[in-house]
């Protein structure tokens, strides 16, 4: 099956409903293997066993800006390419990426609490995440409140591709400005600065969220090619019943 | 395993990522499943697409 093929919203159904299941069962593996790894991993010199928020705190950081760019790209679809797809690509991605950016806000403002003595701080790299949450609510938003899914899905991607400026300025932020938050230790020039015993157990829930993503964004792009043929199919009663 | 004197917070930063993944995975399943019903009723009620009425298939 080509990517050409997977354009057609029915193969595409079968697709996922032939892939969903072990894509679902990988990622409860996954997250096990993540969540023992971590129960195991020791305190750290300085944050002692809070450390251990890092590794539900990263996952969900790097998937609220990974999200963000997986939907400006399903917005390129939109807008260039017409793709039939990519708005319920964009569609769909947009509540499960406010819910890790939501994530992402919270074990932090939680980890912050014991190691920074405060749970907020309008410093550069939380409020710019806060930007990010508040415009995964403002797409959601748009969405629900243009009935015409093609309408919404031209104003929606303008919007994204807009947004995707604040994708480098929390990746950069920390360099950029003075703020709270530490600096990048995993993806950075020169590699990782993390010990292995912390670096491990925070790849393996990185790659367990991710493939959680996949799997949650692929259930709801069917739910969401089921919703317009409904519509369709409403629209075909409503004409008959009006003729 | 001792998690200190900051169990609290570390205890209530998983269980909240529990509960919201939990939320959003019952979420996208009842949904589908609500989809489906509303397709089922539509679809027995005599309202297919053309391209199910020309292939018999119901997806």
């Amino acid at each position: 099956m080509s990517l050409i093929d997977l354009a057609n919203p029915t193969r595409f159904l079968a697709l996922a409903t032939r892939v969903l299941p072990w894509l679902a069962a990988a990622t409860a593996i996954l997250l096990a293997v993540g969540l023992y790894l971590s129960a195991l991993a020791p305190d750290d010199y300085q944050q002692g066993a809070t450390v251990k928020i890092m590794f539900i705190h990263v996952p969900n950081a790097w998937l609220s800006m990974f999200v963000w760019g997986v939907m400006s790209i399903a917005a390129l679809g939109t807008l260039v390419w017409r793709h039939p797809l990519a708005d319920v690509a964009a569609k769909a991605a947009a509540p499960i990426g406010a819910a890790f950016t939501f994530l992402a806000l919270v074990t932090g403002s939680l980890w912050g609490r014991p190691m920074w003595g405060t749970y907020w701080e309008w410093d550069a790299r939380l409020t710019s995440v806060l930007i990010l949450f508040l415009m995964y609510l403002g797409l959601m938003a748009l969405w629900r409140a243009v009935d015409d899914p093609s309408r919404a899905a031209r104003a929606a991607a303008v919007l994204t591709l807009v947004g995707a400026i604040n994708i480098p300025i929390i990746k950069f932020s920390v360099e950029w400005w003075n703020t709270l938050h530490q600096g990048a230790s995993v993806i950075r020039a020169g590699g990782p600065t993390m010990d292995r015993a912390f670096l491990i157990p925070l790849l393996v829930m990185a790659i367990a969220f991710s493939l959680l993503f996949v799997t949650l964004h692929l259930a709801a792009m069917r739910n969401e090619i089921l919703r317009r043929r409904i519509r369709t199919l409403q629209m075909m009663q409503a004409s008959r019943q009006g003729v | 395993m001792s998690l200190g004197p900051y169990t609290s917070f570390i205890v209530t930063s998983y269980a909240l990522v529990a509960a919201v993944v939990a939320a959003l995975i019952v979420w996208i399943a009842l949904d589908y499943r609500r989809q489906k019903q509303i397709l089922r009723d539509l679809e027995a009620s005599g309202i297919t697409r053309r391209s199910a009425q020309t292939s018999g298939s119901s997806s």
